[in-house]
């Protein structure tokens, strides 16, 4: 077990005073707070609108697990590159992607930032570095592998200097049952590639809990060490431990060129999907872990800091919200993708009935806006 | 035409490592393709040339370095993959399939997928079922990839120099039975379009197309019937994707007459899909239905007689052709 998880084990529970643990400014404590309440306030409104059946299609709430994916984010540099599995809207917005391209993704509309051809498993975001949003379990893994292998070559090959980059491949603890995973990280590890497999251990893979599908369960670190990449234990409901614990991990990645493996401990507060009625598990346990809400643990510790008050917090969530209902009007006016739409995208040059490519809105709009 | 006379495994290499030359971009993967020089010898003297960091060898791992290099074109760079045999792509299905193709239209035109897979396609070696794929028949089914299978040396060079510098994902087709053959290849940069079929023997009666190492036994079978006084057009497709349906339909309503040849089997394939496309556009030509050659129906036997019988052979076309003609 490394240093770091020993320091991670300890300070968990967040009763240390705020500077003793974290090296962080308060303006970075305050946009991590926005950003767990934003995930937080959209999933809410995306599952209302899956029920109102604006939302069609398989989809994956993300809330309960917001430390993990605004710490992991905090923790790298915009250019580096994410890529992560299907419950993918947390990451998105975390890694900066403005909330009305991702609903309008999701109600199918040309706005939408693969412009409604991807839906809620498949969330893009090219000006961000966000390289989806994968659909089937595991395959995410081989691909964060060679992102990694991607930034190595042109740091070191083509540009002819040292590493500068470090990727995050996000999955579930689902995900390390499959083949596609073990491939990865041998590859990763016999390349020497930088690259980050962070596994959001949530206990369950649908509706099989981690010891029912999953050998060693309770030390799942040991699959990546052998493939001799080093492994890392952090608890995923306090987002300065997520954070403190992942900069020293990317940092030492990006130094030395090398992949590592991490198990965060997380709940999905959600089921699986918005059909799961949740029969695998107690209400007691859901209990539990929902009194170790991630945003409230982050609230009080701001509030004890003296960071923020009753009163600020309050008005924050009416912000997000308000910034989360315009997020939905937007993707109500977003009109339905062209029919045309259905043949362009398919080949990047134009023949037979395929029209080529055009860009999405978000990448036109980040565009306009460097 | 060039005076230089090469191997076809040669014109490959020769396309790849002008590539690589060209552009830092490019890089080639794959099972022994670095230190053992290729277990074909197709990258031979590659590592010497460009290294280790851009001729990698990787481990018994498709589904893994499939992925792998599929990440990296996501990025930007232009991975050559070499499957040692497309039998082997099979473990990689969910990356080469789910991913390379899709990823442009997933994304919304955000990332395309700028990759080559290549090796060895089809039977012929007496290497059993299980490595004696054609996959033509299953991955040409899928949109978002193109697939160029050449027949001959020059076209090997010019359609794989084609493949590295193509935007999209490209699935190019090997065969293994070809890779010792000789022909004439233009030294310096050579590229074949994609979408461009050629007519390799001009006929009257039938037009016979095919695509890949199968167009040799449509030349032969031509030979054949030429002394029975029959006259074949014969059409090499070099690509299944994109198909080049003009040329095959000029020719078709020329002749009147048409047989496909396809080394997949027969069930949604190619050579199915070839059929039907000739018959909705040439339905008023047509003096009988197009005729379909594949490999036999069933899993690819060992023994040399079942599996040359197994094969879309001479003898089999030639047969395809009297009946398509009503010659008894």
């Amino acid at each position: 077990m490394s240093a770091v998880t020993d320091t991670a084990r300890a300070s968990s529970g967040g009763r240390r005073p705020l500077a003793d643990r974290t090296s962080a400014t308060p303006d970075q404590l305050g946009h991590w707070l926005r950003q767990m309440l934003l995930i937080r306030e959209f999933e809410v409104r995306t599952m209302q609108a899956y029920q109102d059946k604006k939302i069609g299609g398989f989809c994956h709430i993300y809330i309960g697990q917001e430390a993990v994916a605004v710490g992991c984010t905090a923790a790298v540099r915009p250019e580096d590159p994410i890529v992560t599995a299907y419950r993918d809207h947390g990451h998105a917005l975390a890694r900066g992607m403005a909330p009305k391209y991702c609903m309008a993704e999701m109600f199918g509309r040309i706005g939408g930032c693969a412009k409604g051809k991807g839906g809620s498993m498949h969330m893009f975001d090219k000006p961000n570095n966000l390289f989806g949003g994968h659909g089937i379990v595991g395959a995410q893994t081989p691909l964060g592998t060679g992102l990694g292998f991607a930034t190595k070559y042109i740091d070191e090959v083509i540009e002819g200097g040292s590493n500068r980059h470090v990727t995050l491949c996000f999955l579930g603890d689902g995900a390390l049952n499959q083949g596609a995973f073990y491939e990865a990280m041998n590859l990763a590890g016999l390349f020497d590639i930088p690259v980050i497999f962070v596994v959001e251990n949530n206990g369950y893979s649908m509706g099989t809990s981690i010891d029912r599908g999953t050998t060693m369960a309770n030390r799942i670190i040991a699959k990546g060490e052998g493939c001799g990449i080093a492994g890392h234990e952090l608890e995923g409901m306090d987002v300065i431990d997520v954070y403190e614990g992942m900069k020293a991990i990317a940092d030492g990645c990006r130094a030395e060129s090398r992949p590592a493996m991490v198990d965060i401990r997380t709940y999905r507060f959600k089921g699986h999907s918005m059909s799961d009625p949740r029969k695998y598990r107690t209400r007691e346990e859901e209990e539990h872990w929902e009194t170790d809400d991630p945003i409230t643990r982050l609230r009080d510790a701001m509030i004890e800091g003296g960071m923020i008050d009753e009163d600020g917090f309050k008005a924050l969530n009416r912000e997000i919200k308000g910034e989360v209902r315009e997020s939905i009007k937007w993707a109500e006016a977003s009109p339905e993708p062209d029919l045309s739409e259905l043949y362009t995208d398919v080949y990047v040059e134009r023949f037979g009935p395929y029209l080529g490519t055009s860009m999405p809105q978000i990448v036109t709009d980040a565009e306009e806006n460097r | 035409m060039s005076d230089r006379v090469i191997e076809f495994r040669e014109a490959l290499r020769e396309a790849m490592s002008q590539e690589m030359r060209r552009d830092e971009k490019v890089f080639l993967l794959g099972e022994e393709v670095a230190q053992y020089d290729g277990a074909y010898k197709v990258s031979r003297g590659m590592l010497e040339e460009f290294g280790p960091r851009r001729i990698i060898d990787t481990p018994i791992s498709e589904s893994g370095f499939a992925g792998m290099a599929i990440g990296a074109a996501m990025m930007g760079l232009r991975p050559i993959v070499e499957f040692m045999s497309w039998s082997f792509s099979l473990v990689a299905a969910d990356p080469i399939l789910n991913n390379a193709p899709k990823m442009l239209y997933m994304s919304g035109g955000q990332f395309g997928c700028p990759i080559v897979f290549r090796g060895n396609d089809g039977a012929g070696g007496q290497l059993g079922s299980t490595h004696s794929w054609c996959v033509e028949g299953m991955f040409s089914n899928v949109p978002g990839l193109k697939m160029a299978i050449p027949a001959f040396p020059d076209d090997a060079k010019g359609l794989l120099a084609s493949a590295i510098r193509d935007d999209d994902p490209v699935f190019f087709l090997e065969s293994e039975r070809l890779l010792a053959m000789k022909g004439h290849v233009p030294e310096g940069d050579h590229y074949v379009p994609f979408g461009k079929a050629l007519v390799r023997k001009p006929g009257t009666d039938v037009t016979i197309i095919s695509f890949g190492r199968p167009v040799h036994f449509c030349l032969e079978a031509a030979e054949e019937l030429e002394k029975e006084g029959i006259s074949c057009e014969v059409i090499d497709g070099r690509t299944i994707r994109p198909l080049d349906l003009d040329t095959i339909v000029a020719s078709v309503k020329k002749t009147n007459s048409c047989v496909v040849v396809d080394q997949s089997w027969s069930f949604g394939s190619p050579g199915s899909e070839v059929a039907a496309q000739v018959h909705a556009a040439c339905f008023d030509d047509l003096d009988n239905h197009v005729m379909r050659v594949h490999s036999a129906d069933v899993p690819t036997p060992y023994a040399s007689n079942l599996e040359q019988e197994y094969l879309p052979n001479a003898r089999r076309i030639a047969e395809a052709v009297r009946s398509a003609l009503y010659v008894a």
